[in-house]
């Protein structure tokens, strides 16, 4: 049940890189006026991410090389979009995924 | 409900997904040889949950800190684009409380208040004090539970089915559906090709920007009066 130092330091560093990034563009853009294509871009920047991070995570899994015949994991995004939009809950629609994901696998 | 109370009610369904990942993250990092004080600390300090999947990920391989911290540093560079993009609605608060509602920003809270106009702090507070504590509370019932998880593999799977399905529930959101969806896709087929070339954190980020920016022109382009 011990922390050790060289990790507390590690986690430390990590949240201070991660808080400046969480943190600035709220202190100093919610003082600034910012322009309706501006404010229109932003709001794509979710759906963006979203789907970005989604499609790696299935088509690259660890980061090393595209996968795409017998990838366990394309039935099983299959599987959370489809709960998704038809429950439009996020625990049935990863219930669903990892689901269908641990029988492929 | 826009005070306190109705953020932690606005933060049920993402209390709910915490539970589901929390859990799976708890069982990554305890196999990653993390004490549960260490997963306790972590998942309070740092909240963030793929940061946390990577950090396990590469403490296993026996990674350098300096390149799990940088790690780390890339891969959560796109909460600069979330907390841009929520900076409008949370106007005139001061500095301070716009720095609190900042540090417990994740994508999926940022989904829930991405929706709602106008924000207040109290009802900020609500949704991200919520979202937190179910977070620390599953990785920590996650590692306690992780004697009996046999194989971890598919839980990594809660991750990408949690991004899909927060994916939807923002496309549900979207005014414009169609630019929206172009987004999706440019993004998505971005993502895996800057992946593949640069092998970085910076595809999402890149994916993102692009993206982004292919779904404003069309805004603009669908929209311009015929001349």
């Amino acid at each position: 049940m011990d922390v050790r130092p060289e990790f507390l330091a590690l986690v430390l560093a990590c949240a201070l890189v991660t808080a400046l990034p969480r943190v600035l563009p709220l202190i100093l853009l919610s003082r600034a006026t910012l322009p309706p294509w501006l404010l229109d871009w932003l709001g794509y920047v979710p759906v963006a991410v979203l789907a970005a991070l989604t499609a790696i995570e299935v088509l690259v899994p660890g980061g090393k090389g595209l996968q795409l015949a017998g990838n366990p994991a394309l039935p099983a995004i299959l599987a959370a979009f489809v709960a998704a939009a038809t429950t439009r809950s996020l625990l049935l629609s990863v219930l669903c995924g990892v689901a269908a994901y641990w029988l492929l696998l | 409900m826009k005070g306190f109370r109705g953020g932690v009610r606005a933060a049920l369904p993402v209390v709910l997904g915490y539970l589901g990942i929390g859990l799976a993250a708890g069982v990554v990092e305890r196999a990653a040889g993390l004490s549960h004080a260490e997963i306790l600390l972590l998942s309070t300090v740092l909240y963030a949950g793929s940061a946390q999947f990577v950090l396990a990920g590469l403490l296993a391989l026996g990674a350098a800190p300096a390149a799990i911290v940088s790690t780390v540093f890339l891969v959560n560079l796109r909460h600069l684009l979330l907390s841009a993009a929520l900076a409008p609605a949370l106007r005139g608060l001061p500095a301070w409380k716009n720095a609190l509602i900042g540090l417990q920003l994740t994508d999926e809270t940022f989904v829930v208040a991405a929706g709602r106009r106008p924000l207040s702090a109290a009802w900020m507070a609500g949704l991200n004090l919520s979202a937190w504590a179910a977070w620390a509370a599953a990785n920590v019932a996650g590692a306690a539970l992780s004697g009996l998880a046999a194989d971890t593999r598919a839980l990594g799977f809660a991750l990408p089915s949690m991004f899909a399905a927060l994916l939807v529930l923002q496309l549900r959101l979207q005014r414009r559906l169609r630019p929206a969806l172009a987004v999706a896709a440019v993004a998505a087929a971005l993502g895996v090709g800057a992946q593949l070339a640069l092998a970085g954190p910076w595809a999402v980020v890149l994916a993102t920007v692009l993206g982004a920016t292919v779904g404003l022109a069309l805004q603009r382009w669908t929209s311009a009066p015929s001349s």
